[in-house]
């Protein structure tokens, strides 16, 4: 299909071979094991504090996760940052409001895509917390350690997951 | 300061490989939802398997230990469905977010700003959880070599050959 272009994109199970390696190498160096979640609660404490000082110090949760920069807290703006990087290199960095599988289904709205999403990402934090990973602590860094709890995690993610996009776009059809 | 030096570097390799690898588009997201496109299950099962055996060689050789999330069936059974909900409307998991807004998919920053909402409610309903799901099911921090009696050498291979099936099965399907 692709024969005459060249791909600009690396195989997955290369990319993802590499970030094993990655993984590998941060548990060596800072014995520290990937992670995403936490990350927004100590931000949104963050936020609050400025706001509320009172108030998050009152709430327990912010007691165990405090509202500060850590090791996590810097491995996600890492990403943000390797990522545009990543991009920019090889030239496939394009702004866009609205993804195309979303815009073939839903239409051109940005504000319903805007909603669905904000109202998505409220929603799948609140799980994440609750299950104590996302797919990047629970999935690798559980999923590597052999974890029982995080393999039934990502179970979990799959089965919500493709629940929600049976309701969305329905099922069977390859469009 | 070297730690988070440490985060921000990993970071960086992390969020360049999921952009190269395409794992952070909507698309390849919900692609894998829908069973039409299984991108990120090959980085995925790519990078757990490669990091599996790396992390287990480094803790035979006294070089890491394992920092593993208790499995509280209760949290982590219905917060990994939740999550897989909001995941399914969002199309993004909390890392690939970042990094979607980074390569300039901007609906990614909607889920950015719901996420930091559904960490903040989180907080205030963690004294509810504390005391009810989170201590329904507790079986501590358990992997699945321990849970099964066996030496982690024994489940590795089994593993791998099982993610390895898995993988020849989707090539086989094309996705």
């Amino acid at each position: 299909m692709q024969s005459e272009k060249k791909n600009p994109y690396w195989n997955p199970y290369v990319a993802g071979m590499l970030a094993g390696c990655v993984l590998i190498g941060s548990v060596a160096v800072s014995g520290k094991f990937f992670g995403t979640s936490t990350t927004f609660v100590r931000s949104v404490g963050m936020i609050e504090k400025s706001i509320s000082p009172d108030h998050v110090a009152n709430l327990d949760y912010f007691k165990k996760e405090k509202p500060m920069v850590d090791w996590q807290w810097m491995f996600v703006i890492g990403i943000f940052f390797g990522a545009s990087l990543a991009a920019k290199m090889s030239g496939t960095y394009a702004l866009q409001l609205i993804p195309d599988m979303w815009q073939r289904r839903f239409g051109q709205s940005i504000i319903k895509r805007a909603i669905v999403a904000f109202v998505g990402g409220t929603i799948a934090m609140i799980g994440a917390r609750l299950a104590d990973g996302c797919p990047s602590g629970h999935g690798l860094s559980g999923g590597a350690q052999l974890s029982v709890g995080s393999l039934i995690a990502l179970v979990c993610f799959f089965t919500g997951g493709i629940i929600m996009t049976r309701i969305l776009f329905g099922g069977g059809t390859r469009s | 300061m070297k730690e988070l030096l440490y985060g921000l570097i990993t970071g960086i390799m992390f969020g360049f490989l999921l952009q190269r690898a395409q794992v952070l588009r909507y698309d390849k997201q919900i692609g894998a939802l829908r069973f039409l496109d299984m991108t990120i299950v090959k980085f995925m099962l790519s990078a757990v398997m490669t990091g599996m055996v790396g992390i287990y060689i480094l803790k035979d050789i006294g070089i890491a230990s394992l920092s593993l999330k208790p499995t509280i069936l209760g949290a982590v059974i219905p917060g990994g469905l939740v999550f897989g909900i909001g995941w399914g409307l969002l199309g993004y998991c909390p890392g690939t977010s970042i990094g979607a807004v980074a390569e300039g998919r901007i609906d990614g920053l909607w889920g950015v700003l719901g996420m930091l909402v559904g960490a903040g409610v989180y907080a205030e309903l963690y004294p509810w959880f504390k005391n009810t799901l989170l201590t329904f099911g507790d079986f501590g921090k358990i992997t699945v070599p321990q849970a099964l009696g066996v030496g982690h050498w024994f489940i590795i291979p089994i593993v791998i050959i099982a993610g390895l099936l898995l993988l020849r099965w989707i090539e086989s399907k094309n996705l």
